[in-house]
């Protein structure tokens, strides 16, 4: 979807703010916000692109305004209440009103090291070959779904040139809706810096994304 | 002893709006039994005093200095990075961009925030945030003036925006005047940065 998380190309957010020996968070609450976004997700209600559609569909100017782990708080609260675990009107009055729900496993601290370790990889053998090879030279769709897509607006319709192929790896333009794995090819696909921004641009740049096999056809 | 447990666990007044919404959530989680706290902890500390950029700066220090690793890392970065131990959670599919004297790499997430957990920890503030992730695609040798990088003109640069769960680290120039270092020094010219690409290797004069 169009949401106010596809950054890339806006304007007049002003001065980057650099800060020197930065802390790993900035308040306490920060640290819960983290860790609970991460325990919940090691419950396997949910996977990772359904949690980037949860935050990426806050209202923009509610997107805009909230801190990182804000939206990382609001995301989770959605997730809860998608899945029907946790209702509106706990979330409202802070306090459990119902049974809970049979969830599929809790993470546990010592199984921590573990999980971590292993992580969410997204690579899923398919045994078909792939569509584009490296040096092919591709466009990029231009296509505005209502849903979950990982193809920023400033590189949709775009002419680039395949620089790695990556193996198949879930989509989550499916994966985010439930709507299963659907793995397909991932390319990297670089861009010059004209080609993404006209005849203006500083011609020294070039800019790649990672772009699913449906997100292209040839050029 | 009354008044000490009514003023922790009733008048929350002092609390922030999403620290008392932080906390109520964390409360109903824990109620129903769907959350652990100490997994919350544990959790914590990991990103907290367990991983961070000193293992990037490790692999960086590597390559440096073993040619065949530098190979390795480039054709095969997920398994070099996992030779030294460095696996796992956002970092399950790696690639390393090599700096030259004619190409600079510079990576972004201009979605959300994706980012090599396992050799930089969790990513800073910045990095995550608009005027870095607008920016960055757009107009990266302005972006990396703000950072104090200046390249010369006819420098390529390239920018890799992180789209799908490919996670890239930048292995930064090795600084001239490093002949023989040994690799613990090596990396500590290696700043969180330096891999990211927003920031240089550092001089050795300037760490001894």
């Amino acid at each position: 979807m169009n949401g106010a998380q596809d950054l890339g190309g806006m304007m007049g957010f002003g001065p980057i703010a650099i800060e020197q020996d930065e802390p790993w968070f900035h308040a306490a609450w920060e640290r819960r916000a983290f860790g609970l976004t991460l325990a919940m997700g090691a419950t396997g209600s949910w996977n990772i692109d359904m949690s980037r559609h949860a935050r990426e569909s806050l209202p923009p100017a509610e997107y805009l305004t909230s801190s990182y782990y804000e939206i990382w708080t609001k995301g989770v609260e959605r997730l809860v209440v998608a899945a029907g675990l946790v209702s509106r009107e706990e979330l409202t009055c802070g306090q459990s009103l119902a049974e809970p729900a049979p969830i599929k496993r809790v993470l546990k601290a010592e199984d921590v090291p573990v999980v971590l370790a292993r992580g969410g990889p997204a690579a899923r053998p398919i045994g078909q070959p792939a569509r584009f090879t490296v040096g092919d030279r591709v466009r990029t769709r231009t296509m505005h779904p209502q849903g979950h897509t990982r193809l920023p607006r400033y590189a949709r319709g775009k002419t680039g040139v395949v620089e790695l192929v990556h193996g198949t790896h879930v989509l989550p333009d499916a994966n985010a809706h439930g709507q299963g794995e659907q793995p397909q090819w991932l390319y990297t696909i670089c861009f010059s810096g004209r080609e993404l921004w006209g005849e203006q641009a500083d011609p020294t740049i070039s800019v790649s994304i990672d772009a699913w096999e449906s997100y292209l056809e040839p050029a | 002893m009354g008044h000490d447990h009514h003023h922790d666990h009733d008048d929350h007044s002092h609390l922030s709006e999403i620290e008392l919404r932080v906390r109520a959530l964390e409360s109903i989680l824990v109620e129903k039994g769907y959350v652990d706290p100490a997994a919350i902890d544990a959790l914590v500390e990991t990103y907290e005093v367990k991983v961070g950029p000193r293992n990037g700066a490790k692999v960086v220090a590597k390559a440096w200095a073993d040619p065949a690793y530098r190979e390795w890392l480039r054709a095969d970065a997920t398994a070099a990075i996992a030779s030294l131990g460095f696996i796992g959670r956002q970092g399950e599919h790696m690639v390393a961009v090599e700096n030259t004297r004619d190409e600079h790499n510079i990576v972004v997430c201009t979605l959300c925030s994706c980012y090599p957990w396992p050799v930089l920890g969790l990513p800073p503030v910045w990095y995550k945030s608009a005027p870095y992730r607008s920016r960055a695609v757009l107009d990266p040798r302005g972006v990396l003036a703000e950072f104090g990088v200046h390249l010369p003109e006819t420098t390529r640069i390239r920018v890799w925006d992180s789209t799908a769960e490919v996670r890239y680290l930048v292995i930064p120039r090795r600084p001239a005047g490093t002949e023989g270092m040994s690799e613990e020094a090596l990396a500590e010219l290696v700043t969180r940065d330096s891999m990211i690409g927003t920031g240089l290797a550092r001089q050795p004069e300037a760490v001894r």
